[in-house]
């Protein structure tokens, strides 16, 4: 085990490296192209959506592929595109901001993404045979009812993934409560890594409900059972409960680590300390704990009666107060402060007003009298994508050029990515902004044609030029990161005049992160040494060996199992023969998690002699 | 650092599980983890307490509910947390004889349970014609003991998985984690039932 293995290795050796990886650095980057690639793939979807929306009665896709797009478009872009992406850079940032060497389970972290992975795989494979066309809430006794195997791919997908983001998250609750660098107290740590742990939390609690709710539709799907058969005593109404007990968290699983990001690029691009730290954590808490209490106001129209739909109102805009905080703490970082404006500051910028928006629609829909009026029309679909593209894909892009750096080496094109922002933002709004009239005017969501002379001819048509602005955004980004890989401009271990631990580390940094802990005496810990000690951080113990895990293919090998398995139940309702699947993807599962759990592993270690060859 | 991770009683530190970097590690991530099952029993026993009336003109729960085989089935879950107590107690006096004498108890009580209850289902299904398929309340009822039932075997065969790999080998830093961790999850196993007895069983009976 050399760390001096720098030299170049032939493909097979690094796919090799990537299978069986337990680094979180190399986990991290597999989230991104495994979250990317499914990203791109939902903006296909997405296109194809604007484009047979272009024009009244319009025939570009039939009706049956259209529920399978909207279905897919949506489903990929929270749990395969967005959760994932943002899973990535928790994983890569998360121990470097807080001088961890590693996270506290590095095996459970590869298997974590494989099973995120392998779920992603498996939803899309339905593609050949008929993808699931209940829409991405997949609500009884619609999904129930629908023929095919469609659904099926998504409960299996989907609870593949699930598990896989579950243990991500307690992985990076416990890394964060043992393994903080010394001196690096809670209220030392940078907002990112605050708002991870938060997020985490948010996973650990949210997740076991979709679990659950899939189980049960798997169950009735598959093995006839009642639960959502109203002639047998069902209930469909506990679907919406249990997927929205998990489906609202999940929003703020999502929105929580953008506000982190944006708490990061904010202070680094103003040269000031964040406004109010503690109350950006107290707000973050408050969010997630409030995120937990207003499941119900995606169901005002369902009939809960009107006190039940008073409570969830009044608490849904109390959510505003928490944000509004955050707002205005962003707004007074940047007050004074010697602005920087490059893309990840520009995406950072754009984000404020459109997030804004997207916030104050929240408060309009979460007037449960009003939402009668709103619920299921295109103001619903513009709000979301106001919150979900405004805040989570402008602060992905934002982290991207903000991190890429660190995580790759080299710098992003400034120029391409000024270009991707602004053709992407304006497209966002040409897009979305003209789909709250459509919705006030009646377009109902999820409809497949809309007649012409309604009013809504105009303004589909935006809709979809501005789809297409955003396709050419992203592709420029596409661009900018091959440019970049090939020619990119090399990036030191502080371009940006960085304030957290992380820059305190070469771009990339080693595999075992610190050579030595770092002494933390404050928040912003590397921006203290820079004013008031000598630019560098204090090792906060001597130079020692340093113990690290062990790669293992098993994570792979065990997510094979259960994709097999998966497969197996699927298709098990057609011929009992496919139980042979299940029984052999169960035993390699299980098997596996046998060898993990009998098979001792000690990890190796890094001598002194290594790291004294290693010159800084 | 050192690579022997075996026990003595000179060296043996206070709490072998949570000596360790791994070990206080997997006490702190089995505990969230636990958060996290919670969450996923809760969400079947809110699925059950809303379909447990809906028997659509099937058995009900007065019907089929029968207390002494349930009361024995708790008592041997219950004995069975206290004996696994006693194990650790036994690992914390570096003891790992008798510390696999209790846990091996603990095995036996069990399975006894899940022997009864698989009993108490063949009982439902043969004479009654209960099944999952039966009525909403059916789903819902083997939904929720059923998962807690794998819970049960999954836990057994991690408990014996670690008592045959570690017979011959003795306790140590290594696997001292593993045992703890083990603990506390059949103690949550074990309060799951106690919810389960109370709800399902004896709310069962009465309303």
């Amino acid at each position: 085990m050399s760390i001096t293995a720098t030299q170049k290795r032939g493909f097979s050796a690094v796919l090799w490296d990537y299978l069986t990886t337990v680094d979180h650095k190399k986990v991290g980057i597999l989230y991104l192209i495994g979250g990317g690639f499914f990203f791109l793939l939902g903006g296909l979807e997405a296109l194809i959506i604007r484009i047979q929306l272009i024009k009244p009665e319009n025939d570009f896709i039939s009706a049956g592929l259209y529920n399978e797009m909207i279905t897919m478009h949506g489903t990929t872009m929270i749990f395969l595109a967005a959760t994932p992406l943002l899973f990535g850079l928790m994983n890569y940032i998360m121990p470097l901001q807080i001088g961890a060497r590693d996270v506290a389970f590095p095996f459970l972290n590869a298997l974590g993404f494989w099973l995120f992975f392998s779920g992603g795989v498996l939803l899309n494979l339905s593609w050949f045979t008929g993808a699931p066309d209940a829409g991405w809430t997949n609500y009884a006794p619609l999904s129930v009812q629908s023929p095919g195997h469609g659904v099926d791919f998504y409960v299996m997908g989907l609870q593949l993934a699930g598990a896989g983001t579950l243990m991500s998250g307690i992985n990076f609750i416990v890394t964060i409560v043992t393994m903080r660098a010394p001196g690096m107290t809670y209220m030392r740590m940078p907002l990112f890594s605050w708002t991870t742990l938060v997020t985490s939390i948010l996973v650990l609690f949210a997740f076991p409900a979709l679990t659950v709710g899939l189980f049960l539709m798997m169950f009735d799907r598959m093995f006839d059972t009642a639960f959502f058969d109203v002639a047998l005593g069902g209930n469909t109404v506990i679907w919406q409960h249990l997927f929205w007990i998990f489906g609202h968290p999940e929003v703020y699983i999502l929105i929580l680590p953008a506000f982190g990001i944006f708490s990061e690029i904010i202070p680094t691009f103003s040269r000031k300390r964040l406004f109010g730290y503690t109350a950006m954590v107290f707000a973050t808490f408050l969010i997630a704990f409030l995120g937990f209490m207003v499941w119900a106001h995606h169901m005002f129209t369902v009939g809960l009666g009107p006190v039940a739909n008073s409570i969830f109102a009044v608490a849904t805009m109390a959510i505003a107060v928490p944000t509004g905080i955050k707002i205005f703490n962003w707004l007074f970082t940047m007050w004074g402060g010697s602005i920087v404006i490059n893309s990840a500051m520009l995406w950072t910028l754009a984000f404020v007003p459109s997030f804004t928006i997207g916030g104050m629609t929240g408060v309009m829909l979460g007037a449960s009298v009003a939402d009668y009026q709103y619920h299921d029309t295109y103001f619903v679909v513009a709000h979301f994508h106001y919150v979900i593209v405004g805040g989570v894909v402008f602060a992905l892009l934002a982290a991207m050029h903000y991190w890429w750096p660190k995580m790759f080496g080299r710098i992003l094109h400034e120029g391409l990515g000024k270009l991707a922002f602004w053709t992407f933002f304006i497209g966002f709004h040409l897009t979305f902004f003209i789909q709250h009239f459509l919705g006030l005017m009646g377009m109902p969501r999820r409809y497949w044609v809309f007649l012409e002379n309604q009013g809504l001819d105009t303004g589909n048509l935006i809709s979809t030029i501005g789809a297409f602005f955003m396709t050419f955004g992203t592709i420029v980004f596409v661009i900018n990161i091959v440019y970049t890989a090939m020619k990119g401009e090399k990036a030191p271990a502080d371009p940006w005049d960085g304030r957290t631990l992380e820059w305190t580390l070469s771009s990339p940094p080693a595999h075992y992160n610190f050579k030595q802990l770092p002494l933390v005496r404050g928040l912003d810990p590397l921006w203290i040494e820079k004013t008031e000690g000598n630019g560098k951080m204090t090792p906060a113990e001597p130079l020692d060996e340093i113990h690290m895990p062990n790669s293992s293919i098993v994570p792979l090998i065990m997510t094979i199992g259960f994709f097999i398995a998966s497969y197996g139940f699927i298709y098990q309702v057609d011929h009992k023969a496919w139980l042979i699947a299940v029984y052999v993807g169960m035993a390699i599962a299980l098997g596996s998690m046998l060898y993990r759990s009998l098979k001792d592993d000690h990890g190796h270690h890094i001598t002194k002699d290594e790291l004294e060859r290693e010159a800084d | 650092m050192s690579q022997d991770h075996s026990l003595n009683p000179e060296t043996m530190p206070q709490d072998p599980a949570k000596a360790t970097m791994e070990g206080k590690h997997k006490h702190l991530g089995l505990w969230i983890f636990l958060g996290g099952e919670t969450v996923l029993f809760a969400c079947l026993f809110g699925t059950y307490l809303a379909l447990r009336n809906s028997t659509a003109g099937g058995p009900s729960s007065q019907d089929l509910f029968g207390l002494e085989l349930v009361f024995l089935m708790t008592i041997l879950l219950l004995t069975s947390s206290l004996t696994s107590v006693y194990a650790i107690y036994h690992m914390k006096n570096n003891d790992f004889k008798k510390m696999q004498l209790w846990f091996g108890i603990t095995a036996l009580l069990g399975i006894s349970f899940l022997a009864l209850e698989i009993y108490e289902f063949a009982h439902y299904i043969i004479d009654y014609g209960f099944t999952f398929r039966s009525s909403a309340f059916g789903s819902a009822f083997y939904a929720l003991v059923g998962f807690h039932g794998g819970h049960v075997a999954f836990g057994l065969g991690w408990l014996i998985a670690l008592m045959v790999r570690n017979a011959k080998r003795g306790l140590s830093l290594y696997n001292a984690p593993k045992y703890n961790t083990f603990g506390l999850y059949w103690h949550f196993i074990d309060v799951v039932w106690v919810f389960i007895f109370t709800v399902v069983y004896l709310m069962g009976m009465v309303s």
